[in-house]
C-alpha cells in the first residue's frame, strides 16, 4: 500500500506502507518530520496529521484515548488524527495525509 | 551550600538514565548534581507516560513510567544527589583549572571535572501554537501578552484573558483566573475536554454564571502594535472568523521536546545527537559524556536498558578523571562489604 504524505512545506511524497505498521512509523522512517516523541504510545500528540480527500471517513474512528490526546495537539481540524493510531492495511492504499504544524 | 556548587559530576537530565548514573557514580564514591527543566524527576517516563506500562526493563516484567522512576529514586537514595529542578542547562564553559562550569537559566553554577549529558531528546518546553508572529507577543511583562505558564496569579487581576486548550492546565487556569479577571474566554477545538471531570464541571458552572465564555474555536491571529497584545482573530468550527479583544493569551497544549541550548555546547552534534565512543560514552570533548537517547554510536538503540549500560561504563571513565591518582577497585554489590556500606545495607 502507498501513503501520499505532504510535509510542512507543501511537498508531496509517496511512501510505501507496510501491513501492520503504523502510519507514524512509516512517515518517521521515511525521514518525514514527525516527532513522535512518545514513540507511538498515544501520549504526546506530536505525530499529528490531517487525513485528506475523503480518507478520514474511511478510517475506523479514533479511540477515546486518541480524542483526548488530540486536545494536546496544535491546530486541530475535523480531519485531525494521530498517525501512531492509524495502522497500514491494503484498504488504505493511497491514503493522503498532511503533517500538521508543530 | 550555594552556587557555585563544587561536585564530581554534573548531570544534565534527571530522567531514568540520569538517575541511574547517580547510582553507578555513587558506587565509586563520586557525587553528582542533576539539573532538569521539569519540576520533578523521571523525564519522559513521568512527563509523557507515567501511567503507561513498560515491559522491557530487565527483571521488571511490567512497570509504569512513574513506578520505574520511584524505584530508581529509592535505589539512588543512599548517594544523596543534589537536584536542581525547574532549571535548564543553559551554558557550559571550561574553568581555568580545567574543570567544567555548567550554568543554568536560573543562574545556578555547578563546577565539576565531569559533565554527563543525559538529556534524552532535549528540554521539555511548552508547545507554541502555529499563530503568525506569536513570539513577538511573548515576554512582554506581567499579565499581558502571551504566557505559557502562570507564575503569579495576581498579575492577571483585572485583565481580559484568553485561554486556549482542553487539558487540565487550560481548565485549572480558567477556573482559577476567572474570579480575578475582568473577562475570561476559553477556546478549544471541540465541546469536550480531556481534563478531569470535576474541573470540567466547575468550568461549566462558571460558564452558566457568566464568569467564563467558552467557544469551540481556535486562535488564528494575534493583533497589537510592537508586541502589545490587543486582540485575537478567532475562528469557529464553521470557519467564520471574528475579532476578540484581549490583554493576555494563555495557550495550554502541554510540552514538547526541543534540543535547546545543548546545541550550543560545542559537542559537534550530528542530527541533534552527541556522537560518543562505546568504551566510555565520552563525547569528542574530554570530560563531557553523553548517555541515553541523546547520544549516537554505531548500533545505538534508544532503549532505557541501553542507557543503563552506558551509565555504568561512563562512571568507570569518570572515576579516572575525578580521581586521577586513585586505583579503581571493581567490585560487586553482592559480595563487597564496602559497597554494601555505601548502600546502607550492612547489618
Amino acid at each position: 500500500m502507498k501513503i501520499i504524505a505532504t510535509d510542512r512545506k507543501g511537498a508531496e511524497r509517496t511512501v510505501e506502507g507496510r501491513d501492520g505498521w503504523t502510519v507514524m512509523e512509516i512517515l518517521r522512517d521515511a525521514g518525514l518530520p514527525v516527532a513522535a516523541e512518545c514513540g507511538g504510545a498515544c501520549a504526546c500528540a506530536t505525530c499529528h496529521v490531517y487525513v485528506n480527500d475523503g480518507w478520514y471517513e474511511k478510517l475506523s474512528p479514533p479511540s477515546d484515548a486518541e480524542v483526548d490526546m488530540l486536545d494536546m495537539a496544535l491546530a486541530v481540524e475535523p480531519n485531525s488524527r494521530l498517525s501512531c493510531q492509524i495502522v497500514c492495511a491494503d484498504e488504505l492504499d493511497g491514503i493522503k495525509v498532511t503533517i500538521a504544524p508543530e | 551550600m550555594s552556587t557555585p556548587f563544587q561536585t564530581d559530576v554534573a548531570i544534565v537530565g534527571a530522567g531514568p538514565i540520569g538517575l541511574f548514573a547517580v547510582f553507578e557514580l555513587g558506587l565509586l564514591d563520586l557525587k553528582a548534581h542533576l539539573v532538569d527543566i521539569l519540576d520533578r524527576p523521571g523525564g519522559q517516563c513521568t512527563e509523557l507516560y507515567p501511567e503507561k506500562p513498560i515491559y522491557d526493563i530487565p527483571g521488571l516484567p511490567i512497570v509504569t513510567g512513574q513506578e520505574l522512576t520511584n524505584k530508581l529514586l529509592e535505589q539512588i537514595k543512599p548517594f544523596k544527589a543534589e537536584y536542581h529542578f525547574n532549571e535548564m542547562a543553559a551554558a557550559l564553559e571550561k574553568t581555568p583549572d580545567g574543570k567544567w562550569k555548567l550554568v543554568t537559566d536560573a543562574g545556578t553554577e555547578i563546577i565539576a571535572p565531569v559533565v554527563v549529558i543525559a538529556a534524552g531528546g532535549g528540554s521539555f518546553v511548552p508547545k507554541r501554537p502555529p499563530v503568525p508572529n506569536i513570539e513577538t507577543f511573548e515576554n512582554k511583562g506581567d499579565g499581558v501578552g502571551v504566557h505559557y505558564a502562570v507564575r503569579k496569579m495576581e498579575t492577571f487581576r483585572g485583565k481580559n484573558i484568553l485561554i486556549a486548550g482542553g487539558g487540565d492546565s487550560a481548565l485549572d487556569w480558567t477556573i482559577n483566573l476567572a474570579p480575578i479577571a475582568k473577562s475570561l474566554t476559553l477556546v478549544h477545538h471541540r465541546d469536550g475536554f480531556r481534563a478531569a471531570q470535576h474541573s470540567v464541571n466547575q468550568m461549566r458552572e462558571l460558564e452558566r454564571n457568566g464568569k467564563v465564555k467558552f467557544h469551540v474555536a481556535s486562535v488564528k491571529q494575534l493583533h497589537g502594535e510592537n508586541g502589545a497584545l490587543t486582540g485575537a482573530t478567532l475562528a469557529g468550527a464553521d470557519k467564520v472568523e471574528w475579532r476578540h479583544d484581549t490583554d493576555a493569551f494563555l495557550p495550554f497544549f502541554g510540552l514538547t521536546i526541543k534540543l535547546g541550548p545543548i546545541a550550543e555546547f560545542g559537542l559537534n552534534l550530528h542530527e541533534n545527537l552527541i556522537p560518543v565512543d562505546t568504551a566510555k560514552f565520552e563525547s569528542a570533548t574530554p570530560g563531557i559524556f553523553a548517555i541515553g537517547d541523546i547520544n549516537s554510536y554505531p548500533g545505538k538503540l534508544k532503549l532505557i536498558l541501553s542507557g543503563f549500560h552506558e551509565a555504568a561504563l561512563m562512571a568507570q571513565a569518570a572515576f579516572h578523571i575525578c580521581r586521577p591518582t586513585e586505583k579503581l577497585r571493581f567490585q560487586y554489590t553482592t559480595s563487597s562489604s564496602s559497597l554494601q556500606k555505601k548502600l546502607g545495607v550492612t547489618a
